[in-house]
């Protein structure tokens, strides 16, 4: 497969994921907004500070009003990540492929596009916020349906859903910082009601509320950490992620084993370990936020190698260039 | 949707014969339209826009903001072509693409037609598509111009002329695949009683085409193409599709141990044949435009070695010229002793001084063309111009003699487009598409382009032209 055409699929994917990630930030803020106390309803910086934007934000935005946080997030042409910006990154990257993914994936992310751009022109975004992103939600999970269901799962479905599950493990791992963000644990607050309606927003926000009852019954702190980073078998759990995503990555070296060598194999290999014998002792011990920053990095390290084995179109040893005189 | 008040007044009519008469071939296709109601009507034109948006069959403008798409303005009334009327067709284009083969091969080698007094030397020697790089070049089987679109006009009296050749990389192939599918979604139960002629098959032949330019088993065959931001990448990447090859772009491919390669997840890899739709001077920095970055630095040299196959070979923009045009009736008599079975637009060459005269004196009823530009550019309708345009026409004209023709303003025929509510008269051109590999052949339909303002001649898409299916009947 060209180094091209696998940066693309594995860029579109995780630009969709990005998109439907942003809408879970924003949607899980709304939500909380609601059962928040009088005061603290209209803090929404802390919201842009999850996504590392914050710079960016108040420099362009100024005051972080609910609208202005929502306008950054999902409406922003210059706000590279926000979701337009996205899902015009995905149609880019998908136009580019075309002949390698199925008219059906071209379809959706097209048809995605189309409509958030739709609801941005017409203010839509803006009157139902929650309705929006709901949409966008839809997108991305059609687009991973589509995906799984109309294109061959060789390397260019690995490369994609590499990049797909990479990016919903450094979101989930934001979504979480979420909760860190806009209310530092207060002590009085551990186990209230109060605190409860929290974590269960944030549990839902990630799709997670079900699978959590499930697995663990009454909501706990510690519990809904553990469940949303080393779950094994919740599609959205970093663990999930990180194992599937590493399957995939093998799948792409090969079964000569090429894993061992290779740079992003290991990388990714030694985060998935760390994540396999770690436990929640050990976070609290460490700081949630500050575990979550550090799992935010190395999963930036592992990107970086990816780039470099895969992607780089370096200059190639006794290759003509320009130049040269014939 | 009724064509009672539809009015063919006196232009050449592709569907109807006289007012309320269709042509014996669309007979079944207007009767059908007739019997829908305009509501239904109306829901069909727009599924078929729907699906058009959805697929994103789409086409940039070149000097608009970088990756502006458009959709292709689209009409489910057809264009349809007898059997009869094909058949000539058919047999006029094999015989002007073997012509136009046979002087690009004595162009770059003995320039016989030169020598022969047939063809004047400066005229080609002075023509921007004549690349000194490819003299002498020897193309895989011979074969210069694998994929050509010659574009056909029909005038008042039935008469099929050819208006300009297209040898280097013709487009719009995908909007004729593309409408098809269209079309059979819009009226299935037409396609079933109707005999139109199959056009699916084209990335199937073109593919073979491209193959049997070399002769290692297994040939990884590419598409290269400018990127995303090219008007034509839609149609790129389709036929890469379609053909389940890889399309490259220029930094994918890399001359390394005298061979071009491709850069994989899994290395490099040899490609054996390359449909270009890179125009000539980008395509290799070290023998044409030295900034471009499009192309891969040291393909003519592989290319030149055979270790390559090109398609189209380099060079063949010398015969898309329009001065050059002006004397491929002469081609196919020299070549081939034949008598043209598709006549040319009689065509003035300004460089030529009695020629030149007369255009001047007759610029209000020629349309002037410059010989080098494509896309409806550099051109100016005489008879629709101000008297201020064609003042200027004349200036260019004089500082610039060769780079000018001038032909009379055709009244090109006309189908029925939907205006609204109803349909009105519109002028269209047709593009058949001819592949030439182990031999030729002649795709069974073409592009229609139509163009949509009351009273324009101008169907080039970039110029506010649509397109509509093109039925060739069996």
């Amino acid at each position: 497969m060209l180094s091209r055409v696998a940066s693309a699929i594995y860029w579109m994917n995780r630009y969709i994921e990005r998109a439907e990630n942003y809408a879970r930030f924003i949607d899980v803020r709304l939500t909380l907004t609601l059962d928040l106390p009088e005061g603290t309803a209209e803090q929404w910086d802390p919201l842009v500070r999850t996504t590392g934007d914050d710079a960016v934000f108040a420099g362009r935005f100024g005051k972080p009003t609910k609208e202005n946080v929502i306008r950054f997030l999902a409406a922003d042409t210059d706000n590279p990540n926000s979701i337009l910006s996205c899902l015009s990154a995905a149609r880019q990257n998908a136009r580019s492929v075309r002949e390698i993914i199925s008219s059906e994936m071209w379809e959706q992310v097209n048809r995605s596009y189309l409509t958030v751009t739709d609801a941005v022109s017409s203010g839509r975004f803006m009157q139902n916020p929650q309705g929006f992103f709901a949409e966008v939600k839809m997108a991305s999970h059609l687009f991973g349906g589509i995906t799984d269901a109309t294109m061959s799962h060789g390397e260019g479905w690995h490369f994609g859903r590499l990049g797909r599950l990479l990016e919903r493990a450094d979101k989930t791992s934001r979504i979480l910082d979420v909760k860190y963000f806009i209310l530092l644990p207060d002590v009085s607050d551990v186990g209230t009601p109060f605190d409860n309606i929290q974590w269960s927003a944030l549990l839902k926000s990630a799709s997670a509320l079900e699978m959590y009852r499930k697995h663990a019954g009454r909501i706990t702190p510690h519990q809904v950490v553990e469940f949303l980073i080393f779950n094994p078998n919740f599609p959205r759990a970093i663990r999930y992620c990180l194992i599937k995503g590493e399957d995939s990555l093998h799948a792409i070296l090969g079964s000569d084993g090429g894993a061992g060598q290779n740079l992003a194999g290991r990388r990714l290999g030694r985060l998935r370990a760390d994540l396999d014998y770690a436990d929640i002792g050990e976070i609290t011990a460490q700081g949630l936020h500050e575990f979550l920053d550090n799992l935010q990095a190395e999963l930036n390290r592992v990107g970086d190698a990816i780039f470099e084995a895969f992607f780089a179109l370096r200059p190639v040893e006794g290759a003509m260039i320009k130049g040269d005189i014939q | 949707m009724q064509f009672a008040s539809y009015d063919p007044e006196n232009f050449y009519d592709e569907t109807f014969e006289s007012r309320g008469r269709p042509r014996p071939g669309c007979t079944l296709v207007m009767e059908k339209i007739a019997s829908l109601t305009d509501g239904e009507f109306k829901r069909r034109q727009q599924a078929a826009e729907r699906v058009l948006l959805d697929m994103g069959v789409t086409f940039g403008v070149q000097g608009e903001a970088t990756g502006q798409e458009h959709i292709f303005p689209f009409d489910i009334v057809p264009r349809i072509v007898e059997a009869s009327v094909w058949e000539r067709l058919e047999r006029g284009l094999r015989q002007r693409v073997t012509a136009l083969n046979c002087f690009l091969q004595d162009v770059y080698h003995d320039k016989k037609i030169i020598k022969d007094g047939i063809l004047p030397g400066d005229l080609v020697a002075s023509s921007k598509g004549f690349l000194k790089a490819c003299e002498g070049l020897n193309p895989p089987k011979g074969i210069w111009c694998h994929i050509a679109g010659i574009d056909l006009v029909r005038v008042t009296d039935g008469t099929f002329y050819v208006l300009e050749d297209n040898m280097r990389c013709p487009s719009g192939v995908a909007y004729v695949l593309e409408a098809r599918q269209v079309m059979k979604r819009t009226f299935p139960e037409l396609f079933e009683a109707s005999r139109v002629r199959p056009v699916d098959e084209y990335p199937g032949r073109l593919l073979d085409t491209l193959q049997c330019l070399t002769d290692r088993p297994d040939p990884t065959v590419v598409i290269l193409t400018p990127g995303i931001y090219n008007s034509a990448y839609y149609e790129h990447s389709l036929l890469a599709r379609k053909m389940g090859v890889e399309l490259v772009e220029g930094a994918d491919l890399v001359v390394v141990d005298g061979f071009v390669q491709m850069r994989t997840t899994r290395g490099l890899k040899r490609v054996d044949v390359i449909y270009r739709r890179v125009n000539d001077e980008f395509l290799d920095p070290l023998v044409f435009r030295e900034e471009s970055l499009l192309g891969v630095p040291g393909l003519m040299d592989v290319y030149r070695k055979g270790r390559v196959a090109l398609a189209n070979a380099p060079g063949t923009g010398v015969a898309d010229d329009k001065a050059i045009y002006a004397y491929v009736e002469k081609f196919i008599r020299y070549y081939l002793g034949e008598e043209p079975v598709i006549p040319n637009v009689p065509t003035y060459l300004c460089s030529d001084e009695k020629d030149r005269a007369y255009v001047l004196d007759h610029l209000d009823q020629l349309v002037i063309k410059a010989t080098n530009e494509a896309g409806g550019r550099g051109m100016l309708i005489g008879s629709q111009a101000s008297r201020r345009e064609r003042e200027e026409f004349a200036g260019r004209i004089l500082a610039d003699p060769r780079n000018y023709i001038a032909q009379p303003v055709l009244a090109l025929s006309r189908v029925p487009t939907i205006c609204g509510d109803h349909f009105e008269g519109r002028h269209v051109d047709l593009r058949p598409y001819i592949l030439y590999g182990r031999d030729i052949h002649v795709m069974p339909g073409g592009l229609t382009r139509v163009a949509l303002k009351k009273g324009s001649l101008v169907v080039n898409s970039c110029q506010g032209g649509g397109n509509k299916d093109t039925w060739v009947l069996s």
